[in-house]
């Protein structure tokens, strides 16, 4: 008997949503016990800032560039290789149980296994991507996912209560809510019983209740949440009053500052800001950034928050069904999420080709079997998500596979120094109706380096450049500054020596989502 | 802007009246787009099922077999506008290129369709290539 893996994903989540990151809104305390036992990563980056190219990393341990998943909407084959399929392989049970987003969620025509596992479920004997089962659910209460069938099925009523994502024109929804009119800010009147945090947990429990005692298992339990929409159970609001969160260090308080900072960053940041270019599809294209104002900072980061309290609470409640079932020494426990969020720096919301620390530091804990006598750290040196599935491989004692490129993650700063954890990269690609943007991104030695190439809004001489001691909340553009020239040269020669070449041929984009 | 307008093509290693054949079926098109269950067709109406259980009624607009081009709208409500149309162009005596082009407002609904007609630019290349 091995040890277990308990994978804990959430969805769009910042470094500072957590209280051991010193979050000072959410209460997190179960995160935050397990990372008082084991391992907290100060520089975990995603290697792309969306949710499907970026949990096709988690599951292949590749960078975008060679897994070929390049933006939302394009599809990781079948086949793609899976660190649950060497898990599975090895006789490990395996479940994925949430939000999976490998593949396309806005297929009516069903062409997607992902989408198609509520109606046809897998046969024994039978994986998808390893998974020997899959229990889907995404942001709301409709759809062709098992949770939205679940919903529909039991508690028809509720399904309408979650906020609308699409509008009339099926783009995603610009429509404020709750007492300030932030965009997709909502009351949802859904018990939280039946709410997508609960029922992921839920079913969670279910799932290890069927194992035998002697199983070792892989178990990615995908939260939705707190992703946006921004609309928790009506229930919960009391938690936290919106009034008293307060504004993020990130946020610039007047106009007059936002403008000027954004003015010194590559031209489509303050394109965006203005409303005159939008670049990626989940940011809502009828919402004007410049039209955020604090109080709906403080109502969506209140929002935010409670999503995160919940789900500190429902992995308490699969802890204890782990320990009732005597595991509770043998499990490992990794808690992340994709990428990150604005909530409010730079007067931004969601998220987009922005390659910085709202989007792209990240939390990270592992909190490895206490029968393996970790020691606890916290970890400063880069490490990224790409170094997951080889840290699954390596907690289950198989070797890494060839087609990893991740290296099994560092228990300490002296173990990341002699194992070589120098860098992270970061890409972005995308060409939403014709609008072309193209970053990749290097993080090295205290720096975030980005360099655009040609696209829409860039003649491919752009970048940015921070130093995350001096400028942590990358104010300050060094790019084009002639005493940091060797600096930045020096950084992208050594992005691209390390960045892989995108996968050929390109994949196409099948939808939007 | 809310128009949406999607193009994809492939080359096909059969003659252009061949790939024709097959494109100017109005009631064949689910033997070659995946994602579809059925298609029934009643003069220049028809209605196409969904993978997902949705029904899609459409409009033919044009049946060309002059020009080796079939246009159609989908008359859903969802839709403000569509225009699909599908061109075969003849490259030489064994080899056409399928052009699928996809309008739509709202136009996500381009991108969504869009990635359904590149799936059966594949298929009608895989069957047209593979029986012949």
């Amino acid at each position: 008997m091995g040890r277990k893996i308990l994978f804990v994903t959430t969805d769009q989540q910042r470094y500072d949503a957590i209280g051991c990151n010193g979050g000072m809104v959410a209460r997190t305390p179960v995160i935050d016990a397990l990372a008082a036992q084991g391992y907290r990563y100060e520089r975990a980056q995603p290697q792309s800032v969306v949710c499907m190219p970026s949990r096709s990393t988690m599951l292949t341990g590749q960078h975008v560039s060679t897994h070929g998943v390049w933006m939302n909407g394009v599809a990781l084959p079948a086949d793609a290789p899976s660190v649950a399929e060497v898990l599975h392989d090895a006789g490990y049970r395996t479940a994925l149980i949430g939000k999976p987003h490998f593949e396309p969620f806005l297929d009516p025509f069903l062409r997607f296994t992902e989408n198609r596992l509520s109606r046809e479920p897998l046969s024994d004997g039978l994986t998808h991507r390893g998974f020997e089962h899959f229990e889907a659910a995404t942001h709301g209460g409709q759809g062709m996912l098992h949770y939205a069938r679940w919903l529909a099925a039991n508690h028809p009523e509720a399904v309408g209560m979650f906020y609308p994502v699409l509008d009339g024109s099926l783009e995603v929804n610009a429509l404020g809510g709750g007492e300030t009119g932030a965009p997709q800010v909502w009351e949802n009147a859904i018990p939280k019983e039946w709410y997508h945090t609960d029922w992921v947990a839920d079913r969670t429990i279910n799932w290890l209740d069927g194992l035998d005692a002697d199983d070792d298992w892989f178990c990615w339990m995908s939260f939705p949440d707190p992703h946006h929409p921004w609309d928790p159970p009506k229930s919960e609001l009391g938690r936290i009053d919106w009034r008293d969160v307060p504004l993020p260090d990130g946020y610039p308080q007047t106009a007059a500052e936002r403008e000027a900072i954004l003015d010194r960053k590559p031209r489509h940041w303050k394109a965006w800001y203005e409303g005159t270019l939008v670049s990626n599809y989940e940011a809502p294209a009828d919402w004007v950034p410049a039209t955020l104002t604090a109080d709906h900072v403080r109502e969506v980061n209140q929002r935010n928050a409670i999503e995160c309290e919940l789900i500190d609470e429902a992995l308490g409640r699969v802890l204890a069904a782990i320990e009732a079932r005597g595991w509770g020494d043998d499990v490992d426990i990794v808690f992340t999420t994709d990428h990150g969020e604005f909530q409010g720096d730079f007067g931004l919301l969601f998220k987009g080709p922005y390659h910085v620390e709202a989007l792209m530091r990240l939390p990270l804990v592992w909190r490895p079997a206490p029968s393996s006598t970790p020691a606890p750290a916290a970890v400063t040196r880069p490490v990224g998500l790409v170094d997951l599935a080889p840290t699954f491989c390596a907690i289950a004692g198989l070797p890494v596979p060839d087609w990893m490129e991740g290296k099994p993650l560092p228990s300490s700063d002296a173990d990341a120094d002699a194992r070589g954890f120098e860098r992270s990269l970061t890409e972005w690609d995308s060409v939403l109706f014709g609008v072309a943007v193209h970053l990749r991104t290097i993080t090295r030695d205290g720096w975030v380096c980005t360099t655009y190439q040609a696209g829409h809004s860039h003649d491919g001489t752009e970048g940015e450049l921070y130093s995350l001691a001096d400028d942590p909340l990358q104010r300050v553009n060094l790019w084009d500054d002639p005493a940091y020239a060797a600096v930045r040269d020096d950084l992208v020669a050594d992005l691209w020596d390390h960045q892989p070449a995108m996968h050929q041929p390109l994949r196409r984009v099948e939808a939007p989502v | 802007m809310t128009l949406g307008s999607i193009r994809h093509q492939i080359r096909i290693g059969r003659s252009a009246d061949d790939v024709w054949a097959r494109v100017r079926d109005a009631a064949g098109l689910h033997t070659w787009f995946p994602g579809l269950t059925d298609c029934q067709v009643d003069g220049n109406n028809r209605v196409i099922f969904l993978g997902s259980g949705m029904a899609m009624p459409e409009e033919i607009l044009v049946n060309d077999d002059v020009q080796r081009r079939f246009q159609y709208r989908i008359t859903a409500p969802i839709f403000r506008h569509h225009r699909g149309t599908i061109d075969v162009i003849e490259l030489n005596d064994d080899e056409c290129m399928v052009v699928y082009s996809t309008e739509a407002d709202p136009r996500t609904m381009a991108l969504t369709i869009g990635g359904g007609t590149a799936g059966a630019l594949d298929e009608l290349k895989r069957q047209m290539e593979e029986h012949h």
